[in-house]
């Protein structure tokens, strides 16, 4: 997490709950993210029981676009959603201005460029599970190395029709340098040549004493 | 036909507050600010219009569309039940949990920003009960 050229959060948590077998990633305004996930999150579980069955991936993606369409791109919130529900597994990117993209593997963010370029280059359909996941840690790290918004640790969320791994960290591919040497100054560095101490007089001129409220 | 309940409830401009308390430095309290003439004429954030008429074009486009596909009769329909429940309300100073209308535009199943901000059951003014009474009874 980033304000302006400084790193807020270094380790800040981007994926975000919407459903047990739906999860969110956010890029983007931090809070838009956030919040927006919460409320479709709310409204989906609101419909799930109204509808007694488990929620559709889709229906978070018309949820989460229609909002965004009606705020016309004020609230910037870029989404990489994810899920397994009936119908299968489903992968959206939705924009701030509320347009969809229903593809095999998506990216978004500042990052964006330099992880698609991995995955352009090593995608292949039907991987096994390892190599998916080693796939989607390399476009991370891509973007981690070569983006300057972008940095720190690896989360993966995997999601399958019985289970699902919240793996937070996956890989903290950039860890921060250990210092080799000590760059504190003792005291006596600089020799003290002269000491010169000047009492301050201060007279007490006037005393009053003011009672709080404290009932 | 279908517009002409609706379009005469859009809002094309915030109202401006009266100036009914001269020399009060908060104007309204701290509900709406000073009152300022430039926000009557022009709206302070693109999407203000358009969201205080959210509800009301969103109506609007959805009775046409109906309109259209099963002609007049059921637009014609869910607007008279829509008319009757608004009817239900109660007292004027108390404040309806409008239940009806709410299932029937499906809002019972939603959860949005105008039911934790501006909750009307919530809210920290109230009417001169007598007064609004009187007024609603037209002995005023």
């Amino acid at each position: 997490a980033t304000e302006g050229m400084v790193v807020a959060d270094k380790n800040c948590s981007k994926i975000h709950y919407i459903s047990s077998n739906i999860y969110c990633c956010g890029a983007g305004t931090a809070a838009d993210t956030e919040m927006t996930t919460q409320l479709i999150a709310s409204n989906l579980e609101l419909h799930a029981l109204s509808t007694g069955r488990l929620p559709r991936v889709v229906t978070a993606n018309r949820m989460l676009k229609q909002m965004l369409f009606r705020y016309q791109g004020y609230i910037g919130a870029a989404l990489v959603l994810g899920g397994v529900d009936v119908t299968g597994p489903h992968l959206y990117s939705i924009y701030p201005h509320g347009s969809t993209d229903k593809l095999p593997y998506v990216t978004m963010g500042s990052g964006s460029l330099a992880a698609m370029a991995v995955f352009e280059d090593k995608y292949k359909p039907d991987m096994e599970e390892e190599e998916a996941k080693q796939l989607v840690r390399d476009a991370i790290a891509a973007g981690i190395y070569n983006d300057l918004g972008s940095g720190s640790n690896i989360d993966i969320c995997v999601i399958s029709k019985n289970k699902l791994d919240f793996i937070r960290p996956y890989d903290v591919a950039n860890r921060k340098g250990e210092r080799y040497g000590r760059y504190k100054c003792e005291r006596g560095t600089t020799a003290v040549l002269t000491e010169n101490v000047a009492h301050l007089e201060i007279e007490v001129v006037d005393e009053t004493v003011q009672t709080m409220d404290t009932s | 036909m279908e517009s002409r309940g609706a379009s005469s409830l859009l809002k094309d401009s915030i109202p401006i507050t009266d100036f009914s308390l001269p020399g009060s430095f908060e104007g309204h309290g701290l509900r709406r600010g000073f009152p300022c003439v430039k926000n009557e004429l022009v709206p302070s954030h693109p999407l203000e219009l358009s969201e205080k008429n959210f509800q009301l074009n969103q109506d609007k486009t959805n009775f046409a569309m109906l309109r259209n596909i099963q002609g007049l009769h059921a637009p014609l329909k869910l607007q008279m039940e829509l008319r009757a429940v608004k009817q239900a309300q109660r007292l004027p100073f108390l404040h309806s949990s409008n239940m009806a209308l709410d299932t029937l535009r499906g809002n019972d199943e939603c959860i949005g920003f105008e039911d934790i901000l501006n909750d009307p059951s919530q809210s920290e003014v109230m009417g001169e009960p007598h007064m609004m009474m009187e007024y609603k009874l037209g002995l005023l």
